[in-house]
């Protein structure tokens, strides 16, 4: 109906000799609105549940306003908080060490987070970077009141540590709300007292490490999964279609299981007095002091992940084969190919789009996996992830989970413009 | 008319038998020897078995019984990739993934020859099927037709003394068609090479072939060149399959020599030739051909049996007039005559008496 009425106006429009395209645009203006409208509450959608958290997330990576902001929770009211502090730091460069002034500035800041009960929050946001100093304030904040000048003798008499010059340098950062230091944190750095970017004491590098572990153990899975998948996906390609599709509901029948059921299942498998451990050491392959640690280990999340990342190689897989007419590998052989130069000249290039696109989505999905290497990781086997979350949960590091995560993204997003300028993104088939 | 001797047949076929299922046979026995350079098609509707017979040809099936010879030698346990057959398909096979030239260089490089020879040949390849400017090409940037002239070329670069063509004008437009067909047997003709063309449209098997061989129900009902196959057809099949065909059943009445009465079901008595009955009082379906129809008196033989037709409909087709008449209770006899100066154009209701030379009447199996 609107086509005939969009012909209708064009017609009666360029008759009178208005602008084609202006006549067109409105003729179209009520079907692009309904389009619009159509598409409206999946766009509210990601923006409410995608865009804006991830954007939220990349702020608090590089933004934490707890040494500068107070915000009552009853009232929502903001107070700005340690500002003779801050007035103390932008007068003064930094490496200078603190003299009295400075101490009287952080005493009267004291009183005031004393005033608004938030010596914890002030204190939280500087433990992140040197740990032990949260009870430093609210020690301080409790006797606040009481302090007399000298500030400076009075403050170091209540504790030393108040006269570190490490403690200065994270105070000096934190008085700004927006810092980098979070990232230098996921990245094992941090800053010496002169703001040099340094690396942390060997004994506490843990994000590098892991980064590079969940990396390496993605890129195994990835392989993993392409190996096993391909030949299954290749039977599913060839066989007739009342046989492929039972085989692909056993393919998909992991995908209709829980997640959990699936993880803890190998759990049964592989603990050391689990299944196939039990199997091993009755058929007397194994003593039974010898039981193999398949599990809380590096092994554990590698088999686990393997297993339930595997359709999602071999759908793509699938979809790309399926078409494949099977008269190209007769071409080739009867051009006088053996059976083995017609798969790696003529069947195997025509299948790498389905290889990039199942590559992508288990590598993706293994980076950020969760759940598995929590249940079956142990220690050796944890992924960034699980980090991330310790971060989120535990230790209440928000912005540091934040930093961590935005690395993560930005690490996929480089992996991923590296595999378009190689492949091309345009070669990828997902189904 | 499988008259060549094996001994000097490039191509044979000795009582070959498939079957896929164990249940049934795709191809029956199946007797067939071809000469060097021949051009032979298979001819026939789908699921005859003139597809498996190629396939097993080409080496990708396995005669379930039977062997089959190339050149003398027995190759049913060679590999397709050591037969050293060309090869053609329908949907043209060209590699997606390679330029037009590296598809002509796939069967040269896998035969291990070096850079200058192979870009030579490639060069005299596209050449010889008029895309010479078409090298750097993919295959998806050109029309079907352009595609099936490569996949032609691809065929024939490593000059393979046998060809395979499976239906490989399928898909394209009868023009194009008409042009192809005229390059493949101009080609084959050429290089000397022997020719084995699947096809099931009965005008490229008449025009091209050499011999045709019409395959039904997984046996060849008739092997000839294609004026015999279309003048003396050997059996109501072939006589229905190969260009268009009146059939007429009914009783025979009398055999005296190269001649036999029919009594038609409709009690109509008719003189035809008989090709496949044996006695008198046997069924039969009588064949003839709607050109062969004569209306004008004056054309037939003396004492020459008649039939009455009501002309149903007149169809005018440019170069000929195609008359469709009511004959022994059928009303789809068809009656072709040429638009010539002096031809009478019949018209519907028109009663005339209709009849044919003896020997265009073939009387067939019923």
């Amino acid at each position: 109906m609107s086509d005939a009425m969009a012909n209708g106006q064009q017609m009666l429009t360029t008759a009178d000799g208005k602008p084609l395209k202006q006549a067109l645009a409105r003729a179209q203006s009520h079907a692009k609105r309904r389009a619009f409208l159509l598409v409206l509450p999946l766009l509210a959608f990601i923006l409410i549940t995608f865009v804006a958290p991830i954007g939220q997330m990349l702020k608090r990576s590089v933004h934490n306003d707890g040494f500068t902001m107070h915000t009552d929770i009853g009232s929502g009211v903001e107070t700005p908080i340690m500002v003779n502090l801050k007035g103390w730091f932008k007068a003064n460069p930094a490496g200078t060490s603190p003299d009295e002034p400075a101490y009287a500035a952080l005493a009267a800041d004291l009183v005031e987070l004393k005033r608004l009960r938030a010596p914890g929050q002030a204190g939280t946001r500087i433990n992140y970077e040197l740990s032990g100093s949260r009870s430093l304030f609210t020690k301080a904040a409790r006797k606040a009141d009481k302090l007399e000048p000298p500030y400076k003798q009075a403050l170091l008499d209540l504790d030393e540590d108040w006269g570190d010059p490490a403690l200065w340098r994270v105070m000096r950062d934190a008085s700004s709300a927006y810092t980098s230091n979070f990232y230098l944190a996921a990245m094992d750095r941090t800053r010496d007292l002169d703001g040099k970017v340094i690396m942390v004491n060997e004994n506490r590098q843990v994000y590098v490490k892991l980064f590079k572990r969940t990396l390496f153990l993605s890129l195994l899975i990835t392989f993993l999964t392409f190996v096993l998948a391909y030949p299954i996906a290749h039977l599913l390609a060839v066989l007739p279609l009342r046989h492929s599709n039972l085989l692909m509901i056993l393919v998909l029948l992991p995908f209709w299981t829980s997640l959990l059921v699936r993880t803890t299942s190998w759990m049964v498998l592989l603990q050391s007095q689990g299944v196939v451990n039990d199997t091993l050491v009755g058929m007397g392959i194994l003593g039974d002091e010898n039981r193999l640690q398949m599990m809380y280990n590096q092994l554990g999340t590698v088999i686990a992940m393997t297993h339930i990342l595997l359709p999602f190689m071999v759908l793509p897989l699938y979809s790309v084969m399926r078409p494949i007419n099977p008269s190209y590998v007769r071409a080739a052989r009867s051009l006088g190919a053996t059976s083995w130069t017609a798969f790696r000249r003529v069947y195997f290039p025509q299948t790498v789009p389905g290889i990039g696109a199942g590559a992508l989505l288990v590598f993706i999905l293994a980076v950020g996996y969760y759940i598995t290497p929590a249940l079956v990781g142990g220690a050796d086997g944890q992924l960034i992830s699980n980090l991330i979350a310790f971060h989120m949960q535990k230790s209440l590091n928000w912005s540091l989970a934040a930093a961590l995560a935005a690395l993560l993204l930005g690490g996929i997003l480089i992996l991923y413009w590296l595999y378009d300028r190689l492949v091309g993104i345009d070669n990828l088939k997902l189904g | 008319m499988a008259d060549h001797q094996t001994s000097d047949a490039f191509v044979a076929f000795e009582r070959v038998q498939k079957s896929y299922d164990g249940e049934t046979l795709v191809v029956k026995d199946l007797n067939l020897t071809m000469p060097k350079g021949e051009f032979l098609t298979m001819l026939g509707p789908s699921g005859s078995g003139k597809t498996t017979c190629l396939m097993m040809l080409a080496g990708f099936e396995t005669a379930t019984h039977g062997e089959i010879l190339l050149d003398g030698k027995p190759i049913n346990n060679i590999p397709p990739h050591k037969r050293g057959i060309g090869m053609v398909f329908q949907n043209y096979a060209l590699f997606p993934h390679m330029t037009v030239g590296e598809n002509l260089s796939f069967p040269l490089e896998v035969r291990g020859m070096g850079k200058s020879e192979r870009e030579e040949k490639i060069m005299r390849g596209l050449e010889r099927v008029q895309m010479g400017a078409f090298a750097n090409r993919r295959p998806s940037q050109l029309s079907g037709g352009q595609q099936q002239r490569i996949a032609l070329a691809r065929a024939l670069v490593f000059e393979p003394e046998l060809v395979l063509m499976d239906e490989p004008l399928g898909a394209l437009d009868k023009q194009l068609r008409e042009t192809l067909q005229f390059e493949i047997t101009h080609l084959a003709h050429e290089l000397g090479i022997t020719t084995v063309y699947v096809t099931h449209d009965q005008t490229e098997a008449l025009t091209m072939s050499d011999r045709v061989a019409v395959f039904d129900d997984g046996r060849i009902q008739q092997l000839a060149p294609p004026d015999k196959l279309y003048e003396e057809p050997m059996n109501s099949f072939v006589a229905q399959f190969i260009g268009e065909n009146n059939a007429l059943e009914g009783v025979v009445k009398e055999i005296k020599g190269d001649l036999c009465v029919v009594q038609l079901d409709s009690g109509e008595v008719i003189d035809a030739k008989p090709v496949n009955v044996n006695k008198v009082g046997d069924r039969t379906r009588v064949s003839i051909r709607p050109e062969r129809v004569e209306f004008n008196k004056s054309r037939l033989q003396e004492g020459a049996h008649t039939l009455k037709a009501e002309v149903l409909e007149f169809i005018y087709m440019g170069d000929i007039f195609r008359t469709r008449l009511r004959v022994a209770g059928i009303d789809d006899f068809i009656v072709k005559t040429r638009n010539a100066p002096d031809q009478e154009r019949l018209r519907p209701g028109q009663q005339i008496d209709i009849g044919w030379l003896p020997q265009d009447c073939r009387a067939l199996d019923a």
